[in-house]
């Protein structure tokens, strides 16, 4: 787990691409100020671009928009909503002493 | 049985193709055929004996068959039709047990004094052109006397020869057997335009040799002075050879046959124009065509008839559409003619229906025939709908049934009968989407995907839901409303009282557009910049690798040679791929974002600006440079297309804007096709409004005719905040005038129906004050530029995704990108 930004300098409904340990990771704090972590590739178009999508809901799913091609991913699960079996890696976020912490996972969460 | 011989005459298209149905239908199994061609070549497309010039080949295939002989440069002489013979040029004589005369038909050249000699020429054969092609080099005009289809052909000849033409037509229009006046009106002003000089009821009475050429004087004791003269004036049946055989002649020359093409003598067929059958001429190819048919018939023993031909055309005569059906001079008894003429852009469409105006008699269109594919058909059977909405530009939306093969998405090759039937089995836009994969390419069927469904649905009493999402049960028109009315300013504002969520990639665009329109200030502050997709928030538009494209705008595409030296040291310093635009701007490819400030830097501070190339805004006003530098302008083209582009910089829409200005008729700056498109008259400007490229073409409809620059800006600010207040989430001004009707919005916009004229120019006023360009702004303010990094904890590291391989003297992105799906 390392710390990567101060919480304080995200801002709200809009994802950042963030530099965690040599990978690209898209962190996204929602309008009611829950975090998310996940991968800035986007699995569709193969471009390091998901930090530029829109943050949303659908359903009471939070959301991130990948801007290339529109498709919406569930940011608790990684799963693309729009195709079958494309999933994002979704990685651990914490705050801790003002600073946001992630934790790279291995592999995306498919349900086994 | 021994072998019989058929003995066709002539190898132009027709005799050809008697030729080839010979042989398709079998009969060379019993019958050896023999070819006379006056021609050294074989035989090739007439109809397109123009395109000869440009290089096009015209043979037509050969066929393979070893009975068939062929022999090329040796015409017939002679006909002997009691032995049955044919003697040719060369003194072979052929005996035949049937003979086929296809010798077609000459040129007519009008018996004056002086018609014949050097510099003289027809327009016939590839041998005529050969001979007028060197006779051309180093000459400088030419006269055409004929204004009719090969008349015009041979204008496009001269033309493609660098020779300054004239046709004379001796009637008082053009193609005076298709059209009518006004299409033949319609059609002189095209052909004008094109730099074709046009003489009109003009007799030509003597030509004579001159110390520069010729000189043709006319009966109204005009005089033209020209290098050289083809005559195009009409055709002649080539009869002579049946004549001297003893064949009985139509009065009005051709062969006479009956309606299985035989002729006076035995076993002695006649086909194409040298023939008469029915009592004419048929001066087309495809009557040719089916006479030949019924005479390989007959050989075959059938009893094949000739029984006339629709002599309905729709050719292109340099480059100009004319199509001419069914009873186009309105001949039945009691016809009704409906005319639809836009004068200014040269077309001319005409309806001819029954006396109750149910039934379809025939046509005639001039300059857009579009149309004639969907009419022609229609000839004779019932109308259903209005026929003046058929020619009309299309006010109320009018629409032919499309057909149910008829590919809807081509990306996904989804027919309109694929789509109806997943339609009928899930009523719901988003599931045929799904099913069928139907508008999820590119997305431009994705209108006429929702107009189907809906369609369909209310078919079975539902109805197509208008939300714009599941956050906001209003359609974006509504939405605007909705704004404008309560003056609400920001987006948390708009959720709170009138959805449900947190938004999505639909709503938020959509109310980040409509802020923006109604004067929202610097759009990427706070709270609006998180409504904005990628383009917008980056002020650049995402490439498939991730990096940005860059526009500066070049108002009118005007840009200055200093300018292009900054544009060009910037797209080398940064490696960015460069193209020209087809809006006449010069777009940048692959910048990374942390490098989106330094480039817009450089850019502003040579006086360049954000060309929006990235908003649903205003693109571009295009424009030819008009009467400033060209011969033929009216009206300064350039100088209109910057202010307008001044005028309306920035303006937020509900999709992208295309603008055009012409400074002619020549129409050079391709206005018709934008969504507002103005075109030079020579009182002032001609306004057409809601035209389109792209997936659905459309050509603008005329919407003011020869207004000066005030009243122009006046009407295109109203028609554009009317299209802004009331058009749906990307709708494009196309769509939106058809589902609008061009009457309303000129109502609205003119009369002022709605009372509603100052809003839109109190919208349009605050829009013009408190325009700014966005580069700019950011620039200047150290927040803002401090998005521009890639990795927000490492800002001196780029984007190392992002890969670059020369090609053509430039880069392009490393592809294929990992992709992981």
């Amino acid at each position: 787990m390392s710390p990567v930004v101060p919480l304080a300098s995200l801002p709200f409904a809009r994802a950042v691409c963030v530099l965690v340990d040599g990978e690209q990771v898209a962190l996204v704090r929602t309008s009611d100020d829950t975090l998310y972590a996940v991968d800035n590739l986007d699995p569709v178009s193969g471009a390091m671009v998901m930090s530029r999508g829109i943050v949303g809901s659908r359903g009471d799913r939070d959301v991130l928009v990948s801007p290339m091609h529109k498709e919406a991913y569930d940011l608790g699960t990684g799963e693309c909503l729009d195709l079958p079996d494309v999933w994002l890696r979704v990685h651990q976020v914490q705050v801790r002493d003002g600073q946001v912490v992630v934790g790279l996972a291995q592999d995306v969460r498919r349900p086994a | 049985m021994s072998r019989r011989t058929l003995v066709v005459v002539g190898h132009g298209m027709v005799g050809h193709r008697v030729v080839e149905v010979a042989v398709a239908r079998g009969l060379t199994a019993e019958w050896d055929v023999v070819v006379h061609a006056e021609e050294g070549v074989h035989a090739y497309d007439r109809v397109a004996l123009s395109s000869w010039f440009a290089g096009t080949a015209l043979g037509l295939p050969a066929v393979n068959d070893p009975a068939v002989d062929l022999r090329l440069g040796d015409p017939v002489v002679s006909v002997d039709t009691e032995v049955r013979t044919v003697t040719s040029a060369s003194g072979l004589v052929t005996p035949y047990d049937a003979l086929v005369l296809a010798t077609g038909s000459t040129p007519f050249v009008p018996p004056i004094p002086g018609s014949t000699g050097p510099g003289r020429f027809v327009y016939r054969t590839v041998e005529d052109l050969e001979a007028i092609k060197a006779f051309s080099v180093g000459k400088t005009t030419g006269a055409v006397v004929g204004g009719g289809l090969l008349g015009l052909e041979a204008a496009q000849a001269l033309q493609t020869l660098g020779l300054a033409t004239t046709v004379v037509e001796f009637a008082p229009r053009l193609m005076p057997v298709q059209v009518d006046p006004g299409g033949g009106e319609a059609l002189r002003r095209l052909v004008e335009a094109l730099g074709v000089e046009v003489r009109l009821g003009a007799s030509t009475q003597e030509i004579v040799d001159g110390p520069g050429g010729l000189r043709m004087s006319f009966a109204d004791g005009a005089d033209l002075d020209v290098d050289l003269v083809v005559f195009s004036a009409g055709i002649r049946p080539a009869d002579a050879l049946a004549r001297a055989a003893g064949l009985e002649v139509h009065e009005r020359g051709g062969v006479t046959v009956d309606p299985g093409c035989r002729t006076s003598a035995p076993d002695v067929y006649a086909v194409g124009e040298c023939a008469s059958a029915l009592g004419r001429c048929w001066g087309l190819v495809a009557p040719g065509y089916a006479m030949a048919e019924v005479v390989v018939d007959r050989l075959l023993g059938g009893a094949g008839t000739f029984e006339g031909a629709d002599l309905s055309t729709k050719l292109k005569c340099l480059g100009i559409d004319v199509a001419s059906f069914g009873d186009a001079f309105a001949t039945e008894p009691g016809a009704l003619e409906l005319v639809w003429a836009d004068p200014v852009a040269g077309v001319y469409k005409k309806l001819v229906v029954s006396d109750d105006a149910q039934r379809l008699l025939g046509g005639i269109l001039v300059g857009d025939a579009s149309a004639y594919a969907s009419l022609r058909p229609l000839v004779g059977s019932g109308l259903g709908v209005n026929p003046a909405e058929l020619i009309a530009p299309s006010s109320s939306g009018v629409q032919l049934e499309l057909p149910d093969d008829a590919q809807v998405c081509s990306c996904h090759a989804v027919t309109k009968a694929d789509l109806c039937a997943a339609a009928r089995a899930t009523p719901d836009v988003s599931a045929v989407k799904e099913c069928t994969k139907a508008g999820t390419g590119c997305g431009s069927c994705l209108n006429l995907v929702k107009a189907l469904v809906g369609k369909e649905m209310a078919a079975q009493g539902l109805t197509l839901s208008k939300a714009l999402c599941e956050h906001f049960t209003y359609s974006r028109s509504e939405l605007f409303e909705v704004v404008r009315v309560r003056g609400i300013r920001s987006w948390s504002q708009l959720l709170a009282e009138h959805g449900t969520g947190k938004g999505c990639d639909t709503c938020k665009p959509t109310a980040a557009s409509i802020l923006a329109s109604l004067g929202g200030g610097y759009v990427l502050d706070g709270e609006q910049g998180t409504l904005q997709d990628t383009n917008d928030h980056m002020l650049a538009n995402l490439q498939k690798d991730g990096s940005y494209s860059v526009v500066p705008r070049l108002p009118g595409g005007e840009v200055t040679p200093d300018q292009l030296l900054v544009i060009a040291q910037v797209a080398k310093d940064f490696d960015l791929y460069t193209k020209i635009t087809g809006g006449q701007r010069i777009d940048l490819f692959g910048a990374r974002v942390e490098q989106l400030p330094l480039i817009w830097q450089r850019l502003v501070d040579a006086g360049l600006e954000s060309g929006h190339a990235y908003g649903k805004s205003l693109r571009t006003v295009k424009s030819c440079v008009g009467q400033t530098w060209c011969r033929y302008g009216v009206q300064d083209s350039t100088s209109l297309a910057v202010l307008l582009e001044l005028r309306y910089r920035g303006l937020r829409a509900p999709h992208k804007l295309k603008l055009a200005v012409s400074g002619c008729a020549r129409e050079c700056a391709e206005a018709r096709s934008k969504d507002v498109g103005v075109i030079a008259t020579e009182n002032g400007w001609n306004l057409y409004v809601g035209g389109n490229g792209g997936f659905t073409p459309r050509h603008a409809d005329l919407f003011l005719t020869d207004v000066d620059t005030e009243t122009l800006v006046r009407t295109i600010d109203r028609f554009l905040m009317f299209y802004v207040f009331t058009a749906e989430r990307l709708q494009r001004t196309a769509p939106w005038v058809e589902a609008t009707g061009l009457e309303h919005i000129r109502d609205v916009v003119i009369a002022d129906s709605l009372g509603l004229c100052g809003d839109l120019d109190a919208a349009m006023e605050r829009h013009v004050e408190t325009y700014s360009d966005e580069w700019a702004d950011t620039l200047a303010d150290p927040e803002r530029l401090a998005r521009f990094v890639h990795f927000v904890n490492a800002p001196e590291i780029p984007d190392p995704s992002i890969r670059r391989v020369p090609e053509r003297g430039q880069s392009r992105p490393l592809l294929p990108l990992r992709v992981v799906r």
